[in-house]
């Protein structure tokens, strides 16, 4: 039977197929409806970690132990499970250990598009490169046995589209889920250097013997055409390449490290002029220059952002490969420019008072990921900076004990799930070398950005079972931070009275905004309404960037069917003219 | 031979159009089409531009398309239709529906929304639909079916058998909406007629 499916519904299938018994990630675009997926088929233990180190730890444990298992996470959750990885390489496995990393060109939902295909050749694990859902089922399960095979971990690296692109993939029967026997075995699962050092020289060998193997994996192939023109191609380029060059001979690489350097020669020998098309980094072209391969790869294609066909088939009418294009007239040129449509914080989100807030304080305000990263845009304007998972608190102390102008003024905002992931060595290091700042821990009970997964503080676990919940507050208190408040985020002389006060205070503060995401608890208010007799037009209430208000002809109004009655605005109106909704409707 | 078609759908979030592709690949499954789809939904957040980009044929390889190439634009929203017009396919067709969410940077002030977008578009591409899906779909009983009258709309233009779609339909939107909703097709689908 087939059925179409997502890339990430495929990779959830295919763990279900090929007997995964555990699958750990942690929340991330675009990889988080794996586990998602995965979790519906109950046979399958699946679990959220706090962050992806330890979903890659617990991976490794259970491979170790004999188990096949699964670990999602976005690309730059890699960079935060890079020191398992490198390590797991020399260890090796002994169940099958696949790692999915779902990287994302074009930064649709990312701080970065870092080309995460090198990990696998710097901490020398074998990749697959699936281009649509078919293969990322067959590439779990094949990864599977490659990695119990040569004993290596297996990274399966897709791509936004792949991910989140559907196609018709072929449903199978669920295999048997097999513990193999574990055996204590030190000199290989206790990496201590002379331990190490042997292992060192087994990944070498092993490498060797994948790179054997890769000459003959089924997943790289070539496709037989025009030998005038000949393609070197992976992932979702691949669909771009067949698409725009329909005769072209194509080489199709499924496992893309280590590569088949013997069939790029041949492939390469027979073509007459030889092309790499590749998202991002010159990954492939580079070690086929290495080969003494005369390429063109990244002088055509650019490096940055994600292709399309048009840009492909442009690419190549550049190169002369396809006929000139003439200029097709554009159906929208001298049309105005559309405004854009960026995306806002939910009416109600619990967020939105408290950017508010720090930008009327005018506080250094460093920004963390999630909705809330929203609040550092216009007009809101509430947050400085945004650089990784947990950065907020550890940027906040650095600027505490930097510049002295800052001192007392500079204020970490985090949210829940962020600050579980990688916030609380941050907190403890702020309490340890006595930082003056002020942590917001925005507490949302979620982590909402990526749709709402459950977390260690929320009760509930990604199968569905009770949990106990963290306590922030004891949580602050001993890891040694003397003041820490609870407020209501809604309340909004409250929060700014709080943020001063811990602000001024000496010493480390936690301040910890708590309500839910207006998305999973929705209350039972009914709509603002604006008397346009006080109404002055002044526009306060824009300031809260709320998707419910806008002013025109001087008179703010509130849509009724998006405004939930967090009453926000009718703090922020100096007239009165905002008309709070009651609690009952 | 199947005929190859291009379908961009383009909206606000919130706005059903995952509904609307769901049945759409559902039905081009049913008459044997080789699908691929691909969605940018971006963070959890309501309001932000949305867009699927559904592709038939008897076999397709990118999941994606590019400027220039899509047979059929379903636009949920005006402004929406105007952002992604330079995708239209010479001699493609439009389908708007005529509502206007406006976007936070014209709530704010910061931006104004287009005047005429829809005369503007008329005036360029030969086949424009425009809809009033929202008023339709409250005619037939739930503002929630705009995106089902749209449905309707765009089922007219591809070679796939109404039962069939009524069939999709069917098998997607749960049991107890689907009266309404098999109005709304309706409506989308005899354009003009009412309901
Ligand atoms: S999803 Fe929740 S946390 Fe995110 S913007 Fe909406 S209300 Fe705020
Ligand atoms: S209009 Fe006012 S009360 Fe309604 S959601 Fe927006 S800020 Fe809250």
């Amino acid at each position: 039977m087939k059925e179409l499916l997502t890339g990430n519904a495929a990779i959830a299938r295919g763990a279900y197929e090929y007997g995964v018994t555990l699958a750990a990630g942690y929340p991330g675009t675009p990889s988080t409806e794996i586990l998602e997926n995965l979790s519906k088929y109950r046979d399958v233990y699946c679990e959220w970690a706090p962050n992806e180190k330890v979903a890659l730890e617990v991976g490794i444990g259970a491979a170790m132990a004999g188990a096949r298992a699964l670990v999602t996470m976005k690309h730059v959750g890699v960079n935060v499970a890079a020191d398992p990885l490198f390590t797991a390489a020399y260890t090796g496995v002994n169940g099958g250990l696949v790692l999915v990393s779902a990287d994302d060109p074009g930064m649709h939902s990312s701080q970065n598009e870092q080309d995460n295909r090198y990990y696998a050749r710097f901490a020398k694990v074998a990749m697959l490169e699936p281009s649509d859902s078919q293969e990322a089922k067959d590439m779990v399960g094949l990864g599977l046995s490659i990695s119990e095979e040569f004993d290596i971990p297996v990274m399966l690296r897709i791509t936004t589209r792949v991910a989140h692109s559907q196609s018709m993939v072929e449903l199978g029967e669920p295999g048997s889920r097999e513990i193999k026997p574990y055996c204590k075995d030190v000199k290989k699962n206790l990496m201590v250097p002379a331990f190490g050092r042997l292992r060192r020289v087994s990944l070498a060998e092993r490498m060797d013997r994948l790179a054997a193997y890769s000459e003959q994996s089924p997943v790289n192939f070539v496709i037989e055409g025009d030998n005038k023109v000949g393609v070197i191609t992976s992932g979702i380029s691949y669909q771009l390449v067949r698409e725009v060059l329909p005769g072209a001979s194509v080489l199709k690489l499924g496992m893309t490290n280590p590569l088949p350097l013997n069939m790029i020669k041949k492939f390469a020998a027979r073509v007459e002029k030889l092309y790499v098309v590749e998202e991002l980094e010159p990954y492939l072209e580079e070690q086929i220059r290495m080969l003494g391969i005369e390429v063109v790869g990244k002088e055509l294609f650019p490096v940055t952002g994600e292709f399309d066909q048009g840009l492909v088939r442009r690419k190549f009418a550049e190169a002369g490969v396809l006929p000139a294009q003439a200029r097709e007239q554009n159906p929208a040129a001298g049309l105005p420019q559309a405004p854009p449509r960026p995306p806002v914080l939910c009416p109600g989100c619990p967020h939105r008072g408290v950017f508010y807030t720090l930008q009327q304080l005018k506080l250094t305000v460093t920004g963390d990921i999630g909705c809330y990263t929203l609040g550092g845009l216009p007009p809101l304007e509430g947050i400085d900076t945004c650089v990784c998972m947990g950065a907020s608190i550890g940027m906040a102390h650095g600027i505490d004990k930097a510049v002295p102008d800052l001192k007392g003024r500079t204020v970490a905002v985090i949210g829940d799930s962020t600050f579980l992931h990688s916030g609380i060595t941050g907190l403890l290091n702020a309490v340890y070398n006595n930082s003056d700042i002020t942590v917001i821990i925005l507490d949302n009970r979620t982590t909402a950005m990526t749709g709402h997964q459950d977390h260690p503080a929320t009760g509930r676990t990604l199968m569905g079972r009770e949990a106990p919940e963290v306590d922030l507050t004891m949580l602050c208190r001993s890891l040694g931070v003397k003041r820490v408040e609870v407020v209501d985020p809604l309340d909004m002389a409250r929060v700014k009275e709080v943020i001063q006060a811990e602000a001024a205070a000496p010493g480390p503060s936690v301040i910890i905004a708590r309500r839910p995401c207006a998305l999973i608890k929705r209350e039972a208010r009914s709509a603002v309404t604006v008397d346009q007799e006080n109404c002055k037009g002044c526009k306060m209430c824009l300031k809260l960037s709320c998707p419910a208000i806008s002013v025109a002809d001087k008179k703010a109004s509130v849509n009724a069917n998006l405004c939930v009655g967090c009453n926000l605005c009718v703090q922020v109106c100096k007239t009165g003219a905002m008309k709070g909704g009651s609690a009952d409707a | 031979m199947l005929k190859p078609v291009d379908i961009l759908m383009v909206g606000v979030g919130g706005q059903g159009t995952i509904l609307a592709s769901k049945v759409t690949a559902a039905a081009a499954r049913a008459v044997g089409y080789d699908i691929k789809m691909s969605e940018i939904h971006g963070m959890a957040q309501r309001g932000g531009s949305v867009v699927t980009q559904l592709r038939l044929g008897e076999k397709v390889y990118s999941p994606l398309i590019s400027e220039g190439e899509a047979d059929i634009i379903l636009a949920f929203e005006q402004l929406e239709a105007l952002r992604w017009l330079p995708y239209l396919k010479p001699g493609g067709a439009i389908i708007i529906n005529n509502q206007q969410i406006y976007p936070v940077p014209v709530l704010a002030g910061a931006a104004e929304y287009p005047a005429g977008i829809i005369e503007q578009i008329k005036d360029r591409v030969a086949d424009v639909q425009v809809l009033d899906a929202l008023k339709t779909a409250v005619e037939c009983g739930n503002a929630k079916a705009a995106n089902v009258v749209l449905l309707g709309a765009l089922a007219k233009k591809l070679p796939i058998e109404e039962t069939t779609w009524r069939e999709a339909l069917a098998a997607t939107v749960p049991p107890r909406f689907l009266e309404v909703n098999n109005a709304a097709f309706t409506a989308g689908f005899n354009f003009g007629a009412g309901c």
